[in-house]
């Protein structure tokens, strides 16, 4: 596989209007993509609200409220990354998180 | 051997118990197709859907049901069972409290589950194990670690109930955890009175289980009053399958209850009351 597919996994079958997504793709510097790290999506006060595993492409995706999450990433051999995301109702947040 | 040994191992334990036929390592993930790709050596699969629950009526496969399920997996009355899942084992741990159920003997947990046994990169195989068939004797139901909807809303106000899920779920601005769409058909909110203490503040970022002594601060700081009996619920019982644990088995506290109907049957219950916002509210 070379380099990551661009942003997160495939929104077909959605019903994206009745949802606040949060996606992306967890990659190491030179871009290639991380499966089986972990994203976990904690709420404004810090608090877990849920985990994925990144699939083999390195996508990961959540069904949020609206409102600011922060994403903290954990992959084998790398120290946790945060990121700060903003959830809009009906929209689709998408990040590219770098893992060292 | 103290409680915690009991009831929890860790990956040195289970790598050193490999190739020891009596104990039986089991995957149970959320995502049932994880095991396909790769599980750890000898493990046998159970499906959370499938496998545990009944195919018709919302409830679980009856005693003869799981006797046929234990034995097809090659697992005998006196082997040690040890679980293990994505999630942070919170379907883990709704097999141990199901296995509990059925009065299995010695059952543990691995602690972190999956993710932590991926995340320290041991080894997974693809190969499925095969295991002789068995003749599993189950013992009837436990119904003292099992609690149904009437005696939920009875507890209001009168014993401890704890709502694992995330906060935002207990307040009613969210349905479901944040991996899963939104689209719901019961009420937004959670029971009144009950605590929110999420299953996620009794375990580390690896996924393992918090020191005795901090889980006991937990609760104990969140106002669960341990001379009282207690009911864990979240949407469908997984969870707080995984608080279960911890208040039952690693701190050892007797009478409590895991609500396997949990928010999704409350929640769609026709005139009991419901609470939503970040406080309990009154009973």
């Amino acid at each position: 596989m070379c380099g990551a597919a661009e942003g997160g996994p495939s929104l077909e079958g959605v019903d994206v209007l009745k949802e606040s997504i949060i996606q992306g793709v967890v990659v190491r510097d030179d871009l290639q993509p991380v499966g089986g790290a972990y994203v976990r999506l904690l709420d404004r006060t810090g608090e877990f609200t849920a985990e994925v595993p990144t699939s083999v492409t390195g996508q990961f995706r959540f069904f949020a409220a609206p409102g600011d999450w922060t994403l903290r990433t954990l992959a084998p051999h790398s120290t946790p990354v945060d990121r700060s995301v903003t959830a809009s109702h009906g929209d689709v947040a998408e990040l590219l998180i770098t893992v060292a | 051997m103290s409680t915690r040994e009991r009831v929890l191992v860790d990956a040195g334990w289970v790598e050193a118990h490999l190739d020891d036929e009596k104990v039986v390592l089991v995957e149970v993930d959320e995502d049932t197709s994880a095991y396909d790709k790769n599980h750890i050596k000898g493990a046998v699969r159970l499906d959370w859907k499938k496998d545990l629950q009944d195919p018709v009526r919302r409830d679980f496969v009856d005693k003869s049901a799981f006797e046929k399920l234990m034995s097809a997996r090659g697992i005998s009355n006196d082997d040690t069972v040890v679980l293990y899942g994505g999630n942070n084992n919170w379907f883990a741990a709704y097999a141990y409290w199901y296995f509990k159920l059925y009065g299995h003997e010695d059952v543990r947990l691995l602690d972190g589950g999956r993710k932590k046994w991926e995340l320290d990169s041991r080894e997974l195989v693809p190969d499925v194990a095969d295991r002789p068939a068995t003749t599993y004797v189950a013992k009837e139901q436990d119904r003292s670690i099992r609690a149904f909807r009437d005696e939920v809303e009875a507890a209001i106000g009168e014993q401890n109930l704890v709502d694992v899920r995330s906060p935002d779920e207990f307040a009613g601005r969210l349905l479901a955890p944040a991996h899963l769409p939104q689209e719901q058909s019961q009420r937004p909110g959670h029971i009144p009175t009950a605590a929110n203490i999420p299953w996620s503040q009794s375990a580390n970022d690896d996924g393992t289980f918090k020191s005795d002594d901090e889980l006991k601060t937990l609760y104990a700081e969140a106002g669960v009053d341990f001379g009282r009996d207690t009911i864990a619920y979240c949407r469908i019982g997984e969870r707080s399958a995984h608080t279960w644990f911890v208040l039952h088995e690693l701190l050892d506290e007797p009478n409590v209850k895991n609500y396997d109907g949990s928010w999704t049957e409350y929640g769609s219950l026709v005139g009991v009351p419901v609470a939503v916002g970040d406080e309990p509210g009154e009973a």
